[in-house]
């Protein structure tokens, strides 16, 4: 075989220079981001905070930055962040959970095929829509159940949330089920287990770390979650546990502040960077913790 | 068998050349005995894949407490035999068994209408190409099958568990650690664990699908000494494409050829003085 040309292989070169170039930025350009975004919070909170000690978010009571005598108590803000949470994930995880073991092991292919991309529509309906979903046609229902809920409420929001998110569980989840090694799972049916048992006892532990970032992901996803809550869950940051109460959301606060014609620069204003960036560091807090039990489960799968 | 010297014209009852028969005399096909009972009787057993025929009415009788070998060229249907014998076909759909299996003594048909592959699959331990632990526990792992026929007495499981570990030559080596996960073993390791699973439950019958093939020479002679040792109590019918293996381990070796099972009967016979043309072939290296 001749040797190619010299000047073609220059060219085959500079291509593959070129190449690798695209990819270095494209991996940068997401590193970028994140770092843009932590120092735009570092920046804008750091007036609120050199007004605001940090120890009052902790101490105070309320959250009223708003008003004559402001208020800073961030737990009110997350507890509506932990409740509307809480109830998604306890939508998402099961049923999202049981769907991916369904889809994964027990579902003929031609019905996975078409269920999986339907399902992950329901990622792709604006929230808004979930948000009004909520806020008219389940808060009613649920209202003919619990008389005393009120118009707004967290868990009418957290169950639409919920129904959001499960896709990101079935779909990660199915996926790292389904990398489970055929191998695996005839070893337990030549032990004389049935399907059951082997989707159970084996494919799941075996798909434990896909599953806990899935789980981690549908948690992010439900943390930083806006337009529905802001709807159906209420504005009124209210530090309470109840589900069936209204309370604000972090989210929910920024947006409102954020959409309304305070002044830029007012403490009002900052107040909302702030809130931001405990939510930031609360993500971050879900993502190490993901992945500390991705790594603890990997040498498993 | 390409590493095989190629000797064209073998003479008879000649043990071939590289194939060590530990020691045994040879013995004229007219001599083959059968002084053992069968265990496994494969009666005109024919397999499909959809429209595919895999195996030809295959007859053969795996005697009791012996090891016996399936040989022959990649292909020719072994492992699919194998798998016929605990039904393992079944988890795939399309596939197609005629003919029958019994179990002796009881002489139920495995294939039978009505007969449940789970509880088949109860009575036949298997052990596979590669080592395939759970993502569980060493001790997990041996007592899967334990659990799975309704032993939950944690001293009787613990007897058990250390049993099977010890049949499997690997008890010393773990028993600091069984609660540690099995990914942590070695490659034999983790094989022998998969012996001491699929031997726990005291099956009838243990199936290897070419077990030592994922395995470097001194795990697999490990395993082998095991394979061995096991058929004082347990019937194996073992796939090799390792005729040397075939020839140190086994007591009985079939060999098939395209779906049809070309020559069964005492491996030194068969190595030494095999009845057809094919057998030598592939034995002395000519093809396969």
């Amino acid at each position: 075989m001749p040797l190619p040309q010299e000047s073609s292989r220059r060219l085959d070169k500079a291509v593959e220079g070129i190449m690798v170039w695209v990819l270095r930025l494209g991996g940068w350009a997401s590193v970028l981001v994140t770092f843009g975004i932590v120092i735009t919070l570092i920046t804008e909170s750091e007036p609120f905070f050199s007004k605001v000690p940090f120890r009052r978010l902790i101490t105070d009571k309320m959250w009223t930055p708003l008003f004559a005598d402001p208020q800073y108590g961030i737990s009110a803000l997350l507890a509506g962040t932990l409740v509307t949470t809480g109830v998604a994930l306890l939508v998402a995880v099961p049923l999202g959970t049981i769907l991916a073991i369904y889809l994964s092991e027990f579902a003929p292919v031609r019905l996975r095929e078409l269920v999986k991309p339907m399902l992950e529509l329901l990622s792709a309906v604006p929230t808004v829509v979930y948000g009004y979903f909520a806020l008219l046609t389940l808060t009613p229902l649920l209202q003919k159940i619990y008389p005393d809920l009120s118009q707004f409420s967290m868990l009418s929001a957290g169950l639409i949330m919920g129904i959001m998110i499960i896709p990101y569980v079935t779909s990660l989840g199915e996926d790292s089920m389904r990398s489970v090694p055929m191998l695996l799972r005839e070893g337990a049916f030549a032990l004389g287990d049935g399907k059951l048992g082997v989707a159970l006892r084996v494919v799941f532990p075996g798909a434990f770390s896909g599953l806990a970032a899935a789980y981690v992901l549908a948690i992010s996803r439900a943390v930083g979650e806006t337009m529905i809550v802001a709807i159906a869950a209420g504005l009124q940051p209210k530090l309470t546990f109840n589900p069936l109460d209204s309370a604000a959301t972090v989210t929910a606060f920024i947006v409102q502040v954020s959409l309304g014609d305070l002044p830029h620069g007012s403490i009002g204003y900052q107040s909302i960077f702030a809130a931001g960036a405990v939510l930031f560091l609360m993500t971050l807090g879900f993502n190490l913790a993901g992945h500390a039990l991705r790594r603890r489960f990997h040498r498993a799968a | 068998m390409s590493t095989q010297p190629q000797s064209l014209s073998p003479a008879k009852n000649e043990p071939l050349p590289g194939i060590s028969l530990g020691g045994r005399t040879n013995v004229d096909p007219a001599e083959d005995k059968r002084p053992v009972p069968a265990k496994v009787q494969i009666q005109e057993l024919s397999f499909f894949y959809g429209t595919h025929q895999v195996l030809r009415s295959v007859t053969l009788e795996v005697p009791k407490d012996q090891v016996t070998a399936l040989i022959g060229p990649s292909g020719c249907g072994k492992t699919t035999l194998l798998r016929c014998l605990n039904r393992m076909h079944d988890l795939y759909p399309g596939n197609r068994y005629e003919g029958s299996v019994k179990l002796q003594p009881e002489g139920i048909d495995i294939l039978g209408p009505g007969m449940d592959p789970i509880q088949v699959r109860m009575r036949f331990g298997m052990v596979f190409q590669k080592p395939n632990p759970f993502p569980k526990s060493i001790y997990e792992n041996v007592a899967y099958g334990l659990r799975l026929q309704g032993m939950s007495k944690r001293r009787e499981l613990d007897e058990r568990v250390e049993k099977a570990l010890r049949e499997a030559a690997l008890w010393d080596e773990v028993k600091s650690r069984l609660h540690g996960l099995a990914h942590n073993l070695s490659g034999g390791q983790q094989q022998r664990l998969c012996i001491a699973r699929a031997i726990a439950t005291d099956p009838d019958v243990v199936l290897f699908d070419e077990p030592t093939s994922a395995l470097d020479p001194i795990a697999t002679s490990k395993i082998e000494e095991l394979i061995v040792e096991l058929k004082k109590r347990v019937t194996v019918v073992i796939v090799t494409h390792n005729l040397q293996q075939a020839g140190r381990i086994s007591d009985m070796t079939a060999f098939m050829y395209l779906g049809e099972l070309i020559e069964f009967g005492e491996t030194n016979r068969v190595f030494t003085n095999p009845a057809k043309p094919q057998t030598e072939d592939y034995i002395s290296g000519r093809f396969g």
